[in-house]
């Protein structure tokens, strides 16, 4: 095969795995340790630029800002994961269903998938933050909505595929229940994708919460999250413009690391595509 | 064609009918009272009373479905619990910044992304290709709210060439208001349009590698004339449903942009009636978002077996 991988083979699974890595484990550590209490007001200390208070300054309570930063990390995943989780869980069950059954409930799952892919996610996490209240409890659960339709497309689509192979066939001959085939002979041949796209949709997540925490339709204050950050430095722009480039990289450096963990590992799990890139 | 076009047609009802039913649901069934909602725990039973009237909670669902949808279908969104006004009225007004605002960032988008894409794929693996696989990784991960805000930071706060938000309305003229809409517009259409590029420079090389390019080629059409005459009219299939699955990102791209910016769009408006819980218009502005995603979508479909003639016989 010739070589037509846009980054040499695997740089994309490697830079994505560093920057994924750093993410996670900044996350972690900001559980057990971060260079000062995020949530201490020092009023005496506040609008400090970087290096003057910390390496990364301070906000305009004073707060320090790589604290800040490291236990925003925390609260982004905390809120990308179990939305994403959730909506695999729901979108993938769906899509086995639709291609295990095909006929009406395939026609119904796509039309349901294509009812909720209308709503935009801030959209509807408007919608669910006027019935439960605005929180993190909203944002996961319209993040959850927006993964589901996702989901059930790209399971419905492989498992399609795995469907017309002859082993498959054989397990009907043999009167196999649809359920257990899915689940034993299916899943683990559509797993490879699946994974990808939890990669993918979570880079996804990472920048929906930080728009709802922009909003204030997120993690609560003074629980700190990357977008209520940037929210924050809006009104101090003049004054300490340094409040706005950090966490704006942080979003982007953790967007980036999942996207390109997912296209590396696309990559490395189906050779046909290399080279390629994702279609959208 | 027709059968294609009738088909589309009453997909497209049932879907709308189920997303306003999906919306009703939501926002007047589910939270049991939605007047105890608006006006808090703290409100008096009497105002509650009252509340409950106007908003003719004393009827059946159904019967308040029926006429929500009656009443959208002759133009009446209802009255806002908090502007005093009707919807409709509230609705115009702010279509006036959203739709703009939404079109001039798919201009920029579509006008950034197909360039980019054709010239990335045309020569690949080149520099021109390396620059725009950069540029789409970094696009796609950059927020848009974010690029907003850097752009108050460079070219209102430091260089002073644009207002750093509001919107002076187009009663001033066009030359103001554009100037308004197009530092938002930009910062809504890049994340997309790193989407599109990427789409496009998909598309451009699946279609550089067909058949028919080859024997084009081989009987002498110089490249660039294969390029414009059967690789791009091709490429753009594809690229055209992904603009209309786009929309539903420019959507909610403009809900934040126009809150970096202060824009008094839909988005905004949508923001504020959360904030306010004014539900009557919060249920309208996601019908009009969601509706209008779908009527645009059925319009792809639709252009889509246009431009693609093997589409036409299946439905």
């Amino acid at each position: 095969m010739s070589k037509r991988s846009r980054l040499p083979l695997n740089s994309a699974l490697l830079v994505g795995g560093i920057l994924t890595t750093l993410l996670i484990v900044t996350a972690l550590v900001s559980l057990v340790w971060t260079p000062e209490v995020p949530t201490r007001v020092r009023v005496a200390l506040r609008l400090k630029g970087p290096g003057e208070v910390g390496i990364l300054g301070t906000d305009h309570f004073g707060r320090d800002v790589a604290s800040l930063l490291m236990v925003g990390a925390w609260n982004s995943l905390a809120i990308a994961w179990p939305a994403v989780l959730l909506g695999a869980a729901i979108g993938t069950a769906i899509g086995c269903a639709a291609a295990a059954w095909k006929g009406i409930a395939d026609e119904i799952a796509m039309r349901v998938s294509d009812v909720v892919f209308a709503f935009p996610a801030v959209l509807s996490a408007i919608m669910i933050g006027a019935l439960v209240g605005s929180g993190p409890l909203a944002a996961i659960l319209a993040i959850a909505v927006f993964n589901v339709p996702v989901f059930a497309r790209v399971t419905r689509g492989v498992a399609l595929q795995v469907w017309t192979l002859d082993y498959i066939a054989a397990a009907r001959a043999i009167g196999k229940h649809p359920l257990r085939i899915t689940w034993e002979d299916v899943m683990p041949n559509i797993a490879g994708a699946l994974i990808v796209q939890v990669t993918i949709q979570l880079a996804l997540a990472i920048l929906t919460e930080a728009g709802l925490s922009y909003l204030g339709l997120g993690v609560r204050p003074p629980n700190p999250s990357w977008g209520r950050m940037l929210s924050d430095a809006q009104t101090y722009l003049s004054q300490a413009p340094h409040l706005a480039i950090a966490p704006g990289i942080a979003i982007a450096l953790s967007v980036l690391g999942l996207n390109l963990l997912g296209d590396g590992l696309r990559d490395a799990l189906d050779p046909t595509l290399r080279g390629r890139g994702a279609t959208a | 064609m027709l059968r294609l076009v009738i088909s589309r047609l009453v997909s497209l009802a049932i879907t709308l009918l189920a997303v306003s039913l999906a919306i009703f649901l939501i926002l007047e069934v589910l939270p049991g009272d939605p007047a105890a909602i608006m006006l808090g725990t703290a409100a008096r039973e009497d105002t509650l009373a009252a509340l409950r009237q106007e908003l003719g909670l004393d009827q059946p669902a159904l019967v308040r479905y029926l006429q929500w949808i009656g009443g959208i279908l002759h133009g009446d969104l209802g009255q806002s619990i908090t502007y005093k006004m009707p919807v409709a009225t509230l609705v115009a007004e702010r279509m006036n910044v959203t739709l703009p605002l939404s079109l001039l960032a798919i201009l920029i988008s579509t006008a950034l992304a197909l360039p980019l894409g054709v010239a990335a794929a045309a020569r690949r693996d080149g520099a021109v290709d390396r620059a725009v696989l950069v540029f789409s990784q970094l696009g796609v991960a950059v927020p848009n709210f974010w690029i907003g805000l850097l752009f108050i930071l460079f070219f209102s706060t430091w260089l002073g060439w644009f207002p750093a938000g509001g919107f002076p309305g187009w009663s001033t003229g066009i030359g103001p208001a554009f100037q308004a809409l197009l530092l938002p517009a930009v910062a809504l259409a890049l994340p997309q349009a790193a989407v599109l590029t990427r789409v496009t420079r998909s598309a451009t090389l699946e279609v550089i590698g067909a058949d028919f390019v080859r024997t084009a080629r081989a009987k002498g059409v110089d490249k660039g004339g294969t390029l414009r005459r059967h690789v791009v009219p091709n490429a753009l299939i594809p690229v055209t449903t992904i603009l209309g699955l786009q929309l539903s990102f420019f959507f909610g791209g403009a809900i934040l942009v126009e809150n970096v910016f202060n824009l008094p769009g839909l988005g905004r408006l949508a923001y504020q009636a959360l904030n306010q819980r004014d539900l009557v218009v919060i249920k309208d502005i996601v019908l009009i978002f969601s509706g209008l995603v779908i009527v645009v979508n059925f319009i792809v479909d639709i252009g889509y077996a246009i431009l693609d003639p093997r589409l036409r016989g299946r439905s």
